[in-house]
């Protein structure tokens, strides 16, 4: 037996930017830090709330806000990240939902197809809400 | 929820919310980011008029849904990217504070979309 403070000799350390070694790592980190704009987007969306409560002229604010150049670059790499966070969150779903019908497993491709339809179901409501 | 060691732990239910805000932010959020964060700015397609939004924005399910969404993807993000920066940067000797500043931040988040949708609309 060693003491757990020999141990600490013996135990690998860790490089602080062990994620930048291999190109599956580096992928890893960037599917997790879309979460950073998903958060970032709903603050967005909230701006956007704040701006139609208060009135005609705030919104109007924050529209010339958002067509700022450097909010446009900004939306985009969100755009980026939150299309990343939306196709492994999408493609998790089989994996994630055994679906059996009547004994037999639901095949992982017609749930993928079924998630899709939903997922273009809900975009195109949801334009129609806004915009239609 | 009961832990091996007999502890309780919220965790299960804060991996539950997890993956409820991942559906959620995945559904909704890139249709609305593509219209108010690129196709509008841009000019492809006219905005909304405020009146048309206002009135959106009053119906109460639009309340609901923008304060579950809201509420369920801050709460995905915060969990993900506790254990995010706790792995890429070997944080996880700081997890409380970590943590309280993750969740911190979702909990003010929601509070802000439950006081617009609720008292400010």
């Amino acid at each position: 037996m060693i003491s757990p403070l020999e141990a600490r000799y013996y135990r690998r350390r860790m490089p602080l930017l062990w994620w930048a070694k291999r190109r599956s790592y580096a992928t890893f980190m960037l599917r997790e830090l879309s979460s950073l704009f998903v958060a970032l987007f709903v603050v967005e969306l909230l701006l956007l709330v704040r701006a139609v409560a208060s009135g005609p002229a705030a919104y109007d604010d924050f529209l010339n806000a958002m067509a700022n150049p450097a909010m446009i670059v900004i939306n985009l790499v969100a755009l980026a990240f939150v299309l990343l966070h939306a196709v492994t969150f999408a493609n998790l779903t089989p994996r994630a939902m055994v679906v059996r019908v009547r004994g037999r497993t639901v095949p992982a491709r017609a749930i993928l197809a079924g998630v899709y339809l939903g997922w273009l179901l809900v975009t195109a409501f949801l334009a129609w809400l806004v915009v239609g | 929820m009961a832990h091996p060691d007999g502890r309780t732990t919220p965790e299960p239910f804060v991996w539950l919310l997890f993956s409820a805000g991942g559906v959620v932010a995945a559904l909704v959020l890139p249709v609305l980011l593509v219209l108010f964060g690129v196709a509008i700015p841009l000019g492809w397609v006219d905005a909304p008029g405020h009146a048309h939004l206002l009135a959106v924005l009053r119906n109460p399910l639009t309340r609901l849904g923008v304060i579950g969404v809201s509420a369920l993807a801050l709460v995905h993000a915060a969990h993900r990217l506790r254990f995010t920066v706790e792995h890429a940067f070997r944080l996880r000797r700081y997890d409380p504070i970590i943590a309280t500043v993750c969740y911190g931040g979702a909990l003010i988040g929601s509070a802000a979309a439950a006081y617009l949708m609720l008292g400010a609309l």
